[in-house]
């Protein structure tokens, strides 16, 4: 795996925080293939020039490569941009070194959920939570669980303004009225468990 | 040809109509699909997003059951096929990831061994039986639509060569040859927001209203898309985008399943069609103000 990722050629971190934050994003970035292209990221903005959310976001993609690289994570970890990125692939398509931004916004947001480092007020966490959880639970997603979850971690109020919308798509019958769960959900839980130890596991190093 | 058959989670609900429609034209077209057997979710963006080896593990565990039925998935959700599509990516280039999946799935007595191929309904549709044979096997002539087509985000990118990543043209030209008018589009592959709906509404709403303003100055009568998300943006938040940015849309959005249908002969209620909000026999389209 040393292959992909050479910290060393990517900038030199001493700091102790900034240390332990860039060496395990450059944990993550190993598993996604062509990972290492970030060393190759020339700054011409065409990532930001793509994506239709940049205008919202407070920190540009361009910028989350490039603070990156000066060994400032932290500064990307608490702003709200990799919570914003809808994962539309834009920029990683036209990226002309091939870095894979999306991709690197996704080991960005297992980073800052790791360390809890967010912004104030991160609602897509709590949206991917209430995703998980639900998963874990029925094997499969349940989308009015979801909602309902979700705002009720964020803003219950909001619920209400869902409503019309609830009724609107039952009417149709596009709501499951309870949730579908797998038939061999004891199995698919015990895989579960077996993946989270696996998920602590980090391959020796060759 | 027979595939298996991994509808997602949104196509058992929000997105029924793809479901049924999916069915009915594979059928129409002598096509077999093999629902998988127990399938879970896939893990979504969301999980990808979160933990990593976990969201591999789930969606492995429905390319490990594919693989034991010997079949390629169909997946006709654009986020599943592109999770499903990423893993099998991950799974072949990483020996040490499909290691420990391998170890986790063996837990229900599953392997993978990363022979199934991820595809897409389009796809299949256009490469296995092609345009040509398709459109002889048409009972309709589309010529009273006037189409949008929106591929969406996920089916074409990242690039997979499964069409041109900045200008996809199979579904313009699987209805070209049916008989529809194709509209000068040029936000199809332009983003929804996907979930954006939900956590930064304002942002989500600003882009769906984009869309819906292209397609009607175009002329278009009608959207395509390829997705249950955004299917429903486009289409379920049709209201709160007209009260916040004081416009008229009412654009009929479709599973491009859905269209294909009604050209095979499949009646509106075989097609889901009596489960869109907006109907597609509404003839007074909208006009911005």
């Amino acid at each position: 795996m040393t292959n992909h990722v050479n910290a060393a050629q990517l900038n030199e971190v001493t700091n102790g925080k900034e240390k332990a934050l860039h060496d395990s994003f450059l944990l993550q970035i190993q598993n996604i293939p062509g990972g290492e292209s970030i060393k190759k990221c020339i700054q011409c903005g065409c990532c930001t020039g793509s994506c239709p959310v940049s205008h919202t976001m407070d920190i540009m993609p361009r910028e989350v490569i490039g603070l990156f690289r000066a060994g400032d994570i932290e500064s990307i970890l608490s702003s709200r941009t990799i919570w914003i990125c809808a994962s539309c692939y834009g920029c990683t398509v036209r990226c002309p070194q091939g870095v894979k931004v999306t991709d690197i916004m996704y080991a960005l947001k297992r980073l800052a959920i790791e360390n809890k480092i967010f912004p104030k007020r991160f609602p897509v966490h709590a949206l991917s939570n209430s995703f998980v959880n639900l998963t874990n639970l029925f094997g499969r997603s349940y989308e009015p669980g979801l909602i309902i979850a979700y705002f009720i971690r964020t803003n219950p109020l909001k619920l209400l303004g869902m409503i019309p919308l609830f009724i609107k798509l039952m009417s149709k019958g596009r709501i499951g009225l309870l949730p579908k769960r797998i038939q061999r959900h004891k199995k698919f839980s015990r895989i579960l468990d077996e993946a989270k130890i696996m998920e602590m596991i980090v391959p020796a190093q060759e | 040809m027979k595939y298996a058959y991994y509808p997602g989670c949104s196509l058992e609900a929000s997105a029924k109509g793809y479901d049924e429609s999916t069915r009915f034209v594979f059928n129409a077209l002598d096509l077999e699909l093999e629902d998988i057997e127990d399938w879970n979710c896939c893990g979504a963006t969301y999980y990808m997003s979160t933990k990593e080896t976990i969201s591999l593990v789930i969606s492995a565990r429905n390319l490990a059951l594919a693989e034991k039925q010997g079949l390629d998935i169909v997946a006709p959700c654009s986020s599943c096929y592109t999770i499903l599509y990423k893993t099998n990516d991950i799974l072949k280039n990483n020996p040490v990831m499909k290691a420990k999946v391998n170890q986790a799935l063996r837990k229900d007595g599953l392997s993978y061994n990363l022979t199934t191929n991820v595809r897409h309904p389009l796809e299949v549709l256009v490469n296995d039986i092609g345009i040509e044979a398709i459109a002889s096997k048409a009972q309709y002539q589309l010529s009273g639509m006037k189409i949008a087509h929106y591929y969406g985000c996920q089916i074409v990118r990242p690039d997979r060569g499964l069409d041109d990543k900045e200008n996809p043209v199979m579904m313009d030209l699987l209805f070209e040859a049916l008989g529809a008018e194709n509209i000068y589009f040029p936000m199809k592959v332009r983003c929804c927001g996907g979930m954006l709906m939900t956590t930064y509404p304002h942002v989500a709403l600003d882009l769906n209203k984009d869309i819906l303003a292209c397609a009607l100055e175009n002329e278009a009568n009608c959207i395509l898309t390829t997705c249950p998300l955004c299917q429903l943006n486009l289409e379920a938040y049709q209201d709160k985008i007209n009260k916040r940015f004081k416009t008229r849309f009412r654009m009929p959005i479709l599973f491009f399943t859905q269209a294909l249908g009604l050209a095979l002969g499949g009646s509106p209620r075989e097609l889901g069609l009596n489960r869109n909000l907006v109907p597609l026999a509404a003839t007074e389209l909208g006009r911005r103000n």
